[in-house]
């Protein structure tokens, strides 16, 4: 589990110019090295969806051949026929979309909970010392813990319905949460409290005004990890005992032997999970305006 | 009237091998209301440690601090304090930023808003209300901290090496506008540096502070005329005996603390 606070991303120097070729970067030549940017990425785009044809296409040469046993891994083509399926005839729960729906509101209410419990009590210890002195024990105690375990409690207390699985995502995603809260509270700069302090802020005012915007940066990076966590409560949740939901989908898929249909189930949660995380992003970009413009880390966060 | 008073204040700190240091010893001050004094000293002196001690950020750990005759008891609102390192709220806009303490000490928003871009006027920012701080050039962040500062309309000025990270240029600009600045409102100053033009070009008094732990070791009136142009004033011939003159005393304490740094024995002056 998360021991250590995700790393925000560290506020760097500002984006380096794409690189020109030749000594200059005039007027004339500017136009044409975004032209080559935006040329770049598309290109880039193509290989990537040519892995991803070259890999299932090697995974169904493989199971035509009979060198893969479909039966234990699935295939692309029976996946895809299920998708087809679920999307237009329903699901044997009933319309595949109801099914999303039920995972997809487990997932947001656990993350939404999660995360305002997460940004409160981190901040709450980060900022007040004695609380962080009488409770950092037990929550690095209960951290080590592997909390996925309290599913199997929670499902038997609060039953089948979508009770179980919220609260089971609430507890997967508080501690990233916390955590990185907790650190961003610490590390904020004592010349930016002590500014505050002497313009008049009260202590609220300064956790409010201070401590909070310039933990957010921590806080954020930690959602992107958070919404996934989220997931895997809601779809845990569902497999250890459910009436409805993308992780009953799998389980009973599992039960009747269908591979495809698991892994039908698996590219479903996926699409969600880069929908989620395309969404925080763009909650990130719009929060965090006020930082200088960022270095990415590559085209894989995009 | 008396605006600060240090009197023999001594302030040690916990160092990691459980020792202490002494940053300053037996160091004693006076500030007139009004007056502009600048403290040089070579670096690792303490001239930041006094300012926190006036500011109520710490507390002395022997002696005592003063501001208008009462003691100072943590925090004191009626300071303003300018740090050395930009402290400015990255998150918030410049017009935010400087509506910061009116909106700390209870006053409204359109109030608050009202004032902070009279503040921006008069230090020259009209236009960049909108901005973020890392919109804004160095020197440009530095006039957001001052109208952030002087919207308080503070009796004491607290500035720790303020201009140290601006270019030579920017730098007699934002002086000669300091002054400007402080001519509206004359609060008492303490401006911290550890350039002696810059001291002499300011203040109407410059205290030299020695290698740590740092106290007082002379004080000097400055007796040129105001208003002051901070560009032209060196070329007064009663600037250079001035500058001759403290000099001699700067240059000793700077040659040990260099020495210090660099573990020799002897720096040929
Ligand atoms: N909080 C602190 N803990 C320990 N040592 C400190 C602390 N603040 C300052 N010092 C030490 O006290 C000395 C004086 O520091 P400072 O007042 O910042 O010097 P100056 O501003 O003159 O350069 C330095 O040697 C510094 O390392
Ligand atoms: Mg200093």
């Amino acid at each position: 589990m998360i021991d250590t606070p995700t790393q925000p991303q560290t506020v760097a120097a500002p984006r380096p110019d794409v690189p020109v070729d030749g000594a200059t970067s005039s007027t004339p030549s500017a136009p044409s090295a975004r032209t080559r940017a935006r040329r770049r990425r598309t290109v880039l785009a193509g290989a990537r969806l040519a892995i991803v044809v070259v890999l299932l296409a090697t995974w169904q040469a493989c199971v035509n051949a009979k060198i893969v046993d479909p039966f234990f891994w699935g295939e692309p083509e029976g996946v895809w026929a299920d998708l087809r399926d679920w999307f237009t005839v329903g699901t044997s729960q009933g319309s595949l979309g109801a099914q999303i729906l039920v995972t997809l509101e487990e997932a947001v209410l656990g993350f939404i909970i999660g995360s305002i419990l997460g940004v409160v009590c981190g901040i709450a210890l980060g900022r007040v010392r004695l609380l962080s002195e009488l409770f950092a024990p037990f929550l690095k105690a209960a951290n080590s813990i592997p909390r996925i375990i309290l599913g199997s409690i929670f499902t038997v207390a609060f039953g089948f319905g979508i009770q179980s699985k919220v609260i089971l995502a609430v507890v997967l995603v508080f501690f990233g949460v916390f955590f990185n809260a907790f650190q961003g509270a610490r590390e904020v700069d004592r010349n930016l409290i002590a500014n505050a302090r002497l313009l008049g802020a009260s202590r609220w005012q300064v956790t409010r005004g201070v401590v909070l915007p310039s933990a957010f940066t921590w806080i954020l990076a930690s959602l992107h990890i958070s919404f996934g966590f989220a997931l895997i409560g809601a779809l845990v949740g569902e497999i250890l005992g459910a009436n409805q939901g993308l992780g009953l989908l799998i389980r009973s898929s599992q039960n009747n032997f269908d591979m495809n249909g698991v892994l039908a189930g698996m590219v479903l949660v996926a699409v969600i999970a880069l929908a989620a995380e395309a969404l925080i992003t763009l909650l990130e970009r719009r929060l965090l305006r006020w930082r200088p413009p960022q270095t990415h880390g590559g085209a894989a966060v995009e | 009237m008396t605006a600060i008073e240090l009197r023999n204040v001594t302030k040690k700190f916990a160092t990691a091998d459980g020792g202490t240091y002494t940053a300053i010893e037996d160091l004693s001050l006076t500030v007139e209301d009004g007056q502009f004094c600048a403290v040089v000293g070579p670096t690792g002196c303490g001239k930041s440690t006094t300012l926190t001690l006036i500011s109520g950020l710490e507390r002395p750990s022997r002696g005592e601090a003063l501001v208008h005759g009462e003691q100072v008891r943590g925090i004191d609102t009626s300071t303003g304090f300018v740090f050395q390192q930009d402290a400015v709220f990255p998150w918030r806009s410049v017009l935010d930023n400087v509506a910061a303490g009116p909106v700390y000490r209870g006053a409204s928003r359109s109030e608050a808003t009202a004032l902070a871009r009279d503040w921006l006027r008069r230090v020259g920012l009209s236009g960049f209300e909108d901005r973020y701080p890392h919109q804004l050039s160095g020197g440009m962040r530095k006039r957001v901290a001052l109208a952030q500062s002087l919207i308080n309309q503070p009796r004491v000025l607290l500035m720790d090496e303020p201009f140290s990270a601006l270019d030579v240029q920017t730098r007699a600009i934002m002086s000669t506008e300091l002054l400007n600045l402080w001519d509206q409102t004359k609060p008492a100053v303490v401006f911290v540096t550890h350039d002696l033009e810059e001291a002499i070009a300011l203040a109407d008094k410059v205290v030299v502070i020695t290698a740590g732990p740092g106290t007082v070791k002379a004080e000097f009136e400055i007796d040129l005329p105001r208003p002051r142009i901070v560009q032209e004033i060196r070329f007064d011939p009663r600037f250079t005996q001035l500058y001759e003159q403290i000099w001699e005393a700067l240059r000793a304490e700077v040659a040990e603390a260099y020495a210090r740094t660099t573990g020799a024995t002897e720096v040929a002056s």
